[in-house]
């Protein structure tokens, strides 16, 4: 588990030349981003544009060309870079008898978890499940969940590994006004409270607005990135969203 | 009834399968892979015909290639998700069983092998259990090794490959686990119920478990009393062992799903 470190600033992540293709179909191409330690990123598009291809390729998913580097700021030197996921979905069925410590142990150790749980594990996963609030949740079965707490605890388990990027989708069903609003306040607390940069999927322009340090409008290559301001009122994002549907968070500050 | 050399095996034998199918059925489910095993049990015709065709004395051999090349096959096609994979299974596993019947049956033959459908413990050799056992062995081991793997891809395949699970090779050893397994069991279980004794006792299982500890201890305990209970019923009733310890497991099945409705209101 992480110690709990302020971000220092210090380090960027590149992306430099990133491109996907299905057969003859540019899916994207030409992606350049600089991204550093201690923001939020926030990937916004029309359906189609390629956000979760990006997340994909950036995973090394899918076949990509062009560079994903690791820099310290201060000397310039490469670093291996820790990718963080959390996937919008899982596959669990109702029904299935995965409690959150089989699901967590299961990515995290090698000790079959269907012998016998390990103590060592347990303390680990429930040091992370108590950063989001989750710790009540070890045994119950993760079928269970709402769409809320499932999320807390994927995140749980993708600080575990102190990663230096944080990749995700802002969640879209089942998560209601409220949970928006305390899936972005985790968000910032996070950026405040560790040392890694989030990219994340977003699809609510007012949320983006509100916590987004960096806005990337994207179909199949970077239209614009800026501050939400400077996104929203580029051409490219008029051309797209429309100018009618600027966020009230945006206009006013006009 | 132990004093019959045959019951001894017979009960020997089934200590040896059922633990091993309680086992490797709970990731089955786990992994929706029903469909997957049973197209393989139906592979095991396919493969006693190429052996024919082929001239081999050994048509256990060639069952067994067959099986894993076939489970290869279908994973490999499956993982290319151009198709829904139970309609790609399906495709595949009624072509072979097609060509399966259609060589075994030339000549009107093939009441030689009808034998296979429904299996016949009570022929099953020393040697045989030993091998069984043998395989018993490297399963466990294999378990104990890459079970977390195994269930992390089935949970989320990218997650997985994130924190740098080998799930190619992972899924595709565990297809050829189940291949080998599915085909030296055949004859002692018989092609059309050997999938019931891979899934029942983990569904039941599942209607109980609320972890995967609990899961696997209830799926293993399913498959065993119900094979060993199967085994000692159909000695007095006089019906084929397979089918009773399937009915057996049936019997489990609806018992748990309804104390478990019942238990959760």
């Amino acid at each position: 588990m992480k110690k709990m470190i302020r971000p220092c600033g210090l380090h960027c992540i590149k992306v430099n030349h990133l491109g996907v293709r299905f057969g003859e179909q540019v899916i994207l191409e030409d992606i350049n981003l600089h991204i550093h330690c201690g923001s939020i990123n926030a990937i916004i598009g029309k359906n189609g544009a390629g956000k979760s291809t990006l997340i994909r390729a950036m995973l090394n998913d899918i076949p990509h060309t062009g560079k994903i580097e690791f820099k310290d700021h201060e000397n310039g030197r490469l670093r291996k870079l820790k990718i963080g996921y959390v996937p919008q979905s899982i596959n669990i069925e109702k029904n299935t008898p995965v409690s959150v410590y089989d699901l967590i142990a299961g990515y995290q150790c090698r000790f079959p978890v269907f012998l016998a749980k390990s103590r060592k594990v347990e303390e680990k996963i429930r040091q992370a499940l108590d950063v989001f609030e989750a710790g009540e949740f070890m045994d119950r079965q993760v079928c269970n969940l709402s769409g809320g707490q499932l999320q807390r605890v994927l995140l749980a388990m993708a600080i575990m590994d102190e990663p230096n990027l944080l990749l995700l989708d802002e969640p879209v069903s089942g998560v209601d006004q409220n949970g928006m609003e305390l899936f972005y306040r985790t968000m910032q607390y996070l950026k405040e409270n560790f040392d890694l940069a989030i990219i994340l999927i977003s699809h609510d322009l007012d949320y983006v607005a509100k916590y987004a340090d960096k806005v990337i409008l994207l179909d199949k290559t970077i239209l614009k990135e800026g501050s939400a301001k400077e996104v929203y009122e580029s051409a490219p994002f008029g051309e797209l969203f429309g100018v009618g549907e600027l966020p009230g968070y945006v206009s006013k500050r006009r | 009834m132990l004093a019959y050399g045959f019951m001894r095996n017979a009960l020997l034998a089934v200590l040896v399968i059922t633990p091993l199918f309680g086992l490797l059925g709970t990731m089955i489910v786990s992994r929706k892979m029903a469909f997957f095993s049973d197209a393989l049990g139906h592979s095991a015709l396919t493969g006693i015909a190429v052996g024919v065709v082929m001239g081999c004395t050994d048509t256990d051999l060639s069952m067994l290639l067959f099986a894993v090349a076939f489970a290869l096959l279908l994973n490999y096609i499956s993982g290319r998700r151009e198709s829904a994979a139970d309609t790609v299974i399906s495709v595949f596993s009624s072509c072979s069983v097609a060509v399966g019947l259609a060589v075994l049956s030339k000549g009107g033959n093939f009441s030689r092998y009808s034998s296979l459908l429904v299996g016949d413990i009570l022929s099953i050799t020393g040697r045989e259990i030993g091998f069984l056992a043998v395989i018993f062995v490297l399963t466990v081991l294999f378990y104990a090794f890459c079970f977390n793997g195994l269930h992390a891809a089935g949970i989320h395949r990218t997650l997985a490959a994130n924190r740098h699970i080998p799930v190619r090779l992972l899924e595709n050893l565990f297809a050829v686990f189940v291949a080998v397994i599915v085909t030296l069991s055949i004859k002692w279980v018989g092609i059309l119920i050997i999938n019931a004794l891979l899934i029942l006792p983990a569904a039941a299982g599942q209607n109980l478990a609320e972890n995967m500890r609990e899961y696997h201890f209830f799926a293993v305990l399913f498959s065993v009393f119900s094979g060993v209970t199967g085994l000692f019923v159909s000695y007095y009733t006089n019906v084929a062992a397979g089918p009773t310890i399937v009915i057996f497991a049936g019997i489990l099945y609806f018992a748990t799903y309804f104390y478990a409705k019942k238990a959760n209101g």
